[in-house]
């Protein structure tokens, strides 16, 4: 199917909205920075990856879900599990792997699940999960329910196999996904030039029957949330799965021992992404359109501060598994 | 007691538990248009439909995906392999997606999914084709492993399987799908788990699983004649195994032979003799002796073959080895 480019897309200006993505963005983006603070501290450990720089994505996206919806991403997953709705202080809590996580201990950072939102995972596999994102696809379709997933992939998933056969299978069976890839331009150090033999990943779509492929400008939070409207819509209600490829940059390094700009991106390159930065964008268009103030702001910096603060201080004081957990969860006992 | 092939057990597993519960679905290559590449899934299609007998593209990792995703979102999936040779195509779904879920998820996430297909070697099909792979995923925490060798075993341990809430391997045959046996036309269940003592003998015990059941049956008929009396135990489940009966039969005999259809090194069998030496090793009156294949990848002319199989003379032999005769 044809690509085609959305980025224009605007949405009448809408200041409930803006705040509340605004405060979307902004709980992601301290809260990681908290969560860096901690790793310094050693009180979070194994490998741990920011998602500061591509909180638009997440807000944009998984912002407009119903509750029944699914999501399932990478294990650069902090942002999406926030904007989901599972709590800071579970998120934290798994961070320092501690009892009260989202994943009880045992998941860590790149393994957030929450049963309650249908956050169906970080997955440490590069490109193993969009296979799983067409089962449940292919569940919600099975049952005829309405439901969507929504599945988050580096730029790096679109060269693995498995990335085709799922994409293959949903456009071939009609499934209600969207495949979001978020391409911050690096898998770890090399350059999505380096590695895909195309230059717009969207493109990828073109093999496929059914498959809507779409570039977002992914720091921009209006675009990325109208654009993956249309492909929400179309997924709820023709069952017809999309690519996104949105558009956005890491601003950190691609793990805690990555330096922030590396030998792999000049600092130029980062430097102006910084630019672009998708919550400052906002507020700079919020104060611009006079729906917001610099007291308000601060206001809201404040209010972020202090659950962030909150999240810390709960996991800091949740106790850390018992050691027969160790045993627990391997196999279910029950068989139905 | 009506008589039928391995393959209608397993057909007849599939379509009582299909008609039991809507979630349960059948994916895989040929299962359905075709009829199932060894003619397991038949008439299932035309029974229940293509939304329920979903014939896939020839795509192990992403169709074993599906299944995976699918379960978490409420279904119970059986997915065929055409072989298991192909399935390695498809491991990591099995073992970093399904046997991982429930525990990095903290309990939350639960993956009832059968994984099926035939395992090890049938005749002349050559190294690619001719694999036993119970070992590498008996390995596993997180996935329960079957492999039955009766059509009796087939049926209710695949309907065990289909029931249980985990993931499970299961592990059939090619050489085993034309077998017959005797199948209750009332509903059973086997208990996934435990394993079932084939024959009673008090000279030498014969632990083993799967297609090699039947050399182990008939070897125990052979030695009978020769007044040495076997006891054949087959373990039915490979993980968890049931390590309870292998030491009871152990310290009843005080001799034990291991056969197993696939490779020696780090083999099932490595697993059986653990547990032997660690319960037993004060009844054993003999070092326990494994069969198995050849440590070489399985060559294609006849003779050849032959003798890379662990087999019935092979077997009698580690039997009077173990019983100094
Ligand atoms: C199959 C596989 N190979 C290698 C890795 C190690 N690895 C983890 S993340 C990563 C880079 C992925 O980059 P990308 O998909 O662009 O996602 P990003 O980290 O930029 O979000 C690599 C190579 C892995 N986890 N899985
Ligand atoms: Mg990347």
């Amino acid at each position: 199917m044809a690509t085609k480019k959305r980025t224009d897309a605007k949405s009448a200006s809408d200041p409930a909205l803006d705040r509340e993505m605004l405060h979307s963005m902004l709980l992601q983006r301290r809260f990681e920075e908290k969560v860096g603070e901690a790793y310094a501290l050693g009180k979070i450990g194994g490998f741990c990856h920011l998602y500061i720089g591509q909180e638009a994505v997440s807000t944009g996206i998984v912002g407009q879900l119903r509750h029944d919806d699914y999501v399932i991403g990478t294990y650069r997953d902090h942002g999406q599990a926030l904007v989901r709705g599972i709590t800071p202080r579970a998120i934290m809590a798994e961070l320092f792997g501690r009892i009260d996580g989202c994943s009880r201990g045992k998941g860590g950072s790149m393994h957030l699940f929450d049963r309650n939102t249908n956050f169906l995972g970080g997955h440490g596999i590069v490109g193993s999960h969009v296979p799983l994102a067409a089962g449940v696809g292919f569940a919600i379709k099975y049952r005829g329910g309405d439901q969507v997933i929504v599945c988050f992939m580096g730029d790096s998933v679109v060269n693995i196999g498995a990335f085709h056969e799922a994409l293959n299978m949903a456009a071939l069976w009609k499934l209600p996904c969207l495949f979001v890839i978020e391409n911050n331009r690096y898998g770890m150090g090399t350059s999505v030039e380096r590695a895909a033999a195309v230059d717009d990943l969207s493109k990828r779509a073109l093999g496929y029957k059914n498959m809507d492929g779409i570039i977002i400008d992914g720091m921009d939070v209006h675009a990325v949330r109208a654009a993956s409207a249309a492909a929400i819509e179309r997924a709820r209600t023709e069952s017809l799965p999309s690519l996104l490829e949105v558009r956005t940059y890491r601003f950190r390094g691609h793990s805690m021992s990555d330096a922030v700009s590396g030998t792999y991106r000049p600092k130029e390159e980062l430097e102006e992404y910084t630019r672009l930065d998708p919550i400052f964008s906002l507020k700079a268009k919020m104060i611009a359109d006079r729906v917001m103030t610099e007291n308000d702001w601060d206001a809201l910096e404040q209010e972020v501060a202090a659950t962030v603060l909150d999240a810390w201080d709960f996991a800091d004081q949740s106790p850390e598994p018992p050691l027969a957990a160790l045993y627990e969860d391997v196999l279910v006992d029950t068989t139905s | 007691m009506p008589i039928i092939t391995y393959r209608e057990a397993l057909n007849q597993a599939l379509r009582e538990e299909m008609a039991r519960d809507d979630r349960v679905y059948l994916m895989g290559e040929e299962v359905g248009v075709y009829n199932g590449a060894y003619k397991v899934s038949k008439g299932l299609m035309e029974e229940f439909g293509e939304n329920r007998v979903v014939d896939s593209p020839i795509a192990e990792l992403g169709f074993a995906g599906v299944g995976v995703g699918s379960a978490l979102a409420g279904l119970r999936p059986v997915i065929e392999f055409m072989t298991w040779n192909f399935a390695l195509l498809a491991i990591d779904q099995v073992v970093n997606s399904a046997a991982k879920m429930l525990y990095m998820s903290g309990g939350q996430f639960n993956v009832p999914i059968v994984f099926r297909g035939p395992n090890g070697a049938a005749l002349q099909l050559g190294a690619q084709h001719s694999q036993a792979f119970e070992s590498w995923l008996a390995h596993i925490p997180g996935i329960k492993v079957v492999s039955p060798g009766t059509p009796y075993d087939a049926k209710g341990l695949l309907k065990s399987a289909i029931r249980d809430d985990n993931p499970v391997v299961f592990l059939e045959g090619e050489m085993l799908y034309n077998t017959k046996g005797e199948v209750p036309e009332e509903e059973y269940l086997i208990p996934l788990g435990k394993a079932q003592l084939k024959r009673e003998g008090s000279d030498c015990s014969i632990i083993t699983s799967g297609k090699m059941v039947l050399v182990a049956m008939q070897v125990a008929d052979l030695l009978a004649k020769e007044d040495i009396h076997i006891d054949v135990l087959d373990l039915l489940t490979l993980r968890p195994m049931d390590v309870g009966a292998i030491t009871a039969s152990v310290r009843k005999t005080n001799r034990a032979v291991v056969l197993e259809e696939g490779w020696e090194v780090c083999g099932i069998g490595s697993q059986v003799v653990d547990y032997i030496q660690r319960d037993c090793f004060d009844d054993l009156d003999a070092p326990v002796i494994r069969v198995h294949q050849a440590d070489v990848p399985m060559p294609y002319a006849k003779a050849l073959e032959k003798s890379a199989k662990p087999d019935v003379a092979k077997t009698i032999a580690a039997v009077k080895q173990v019983m100094y005769r």
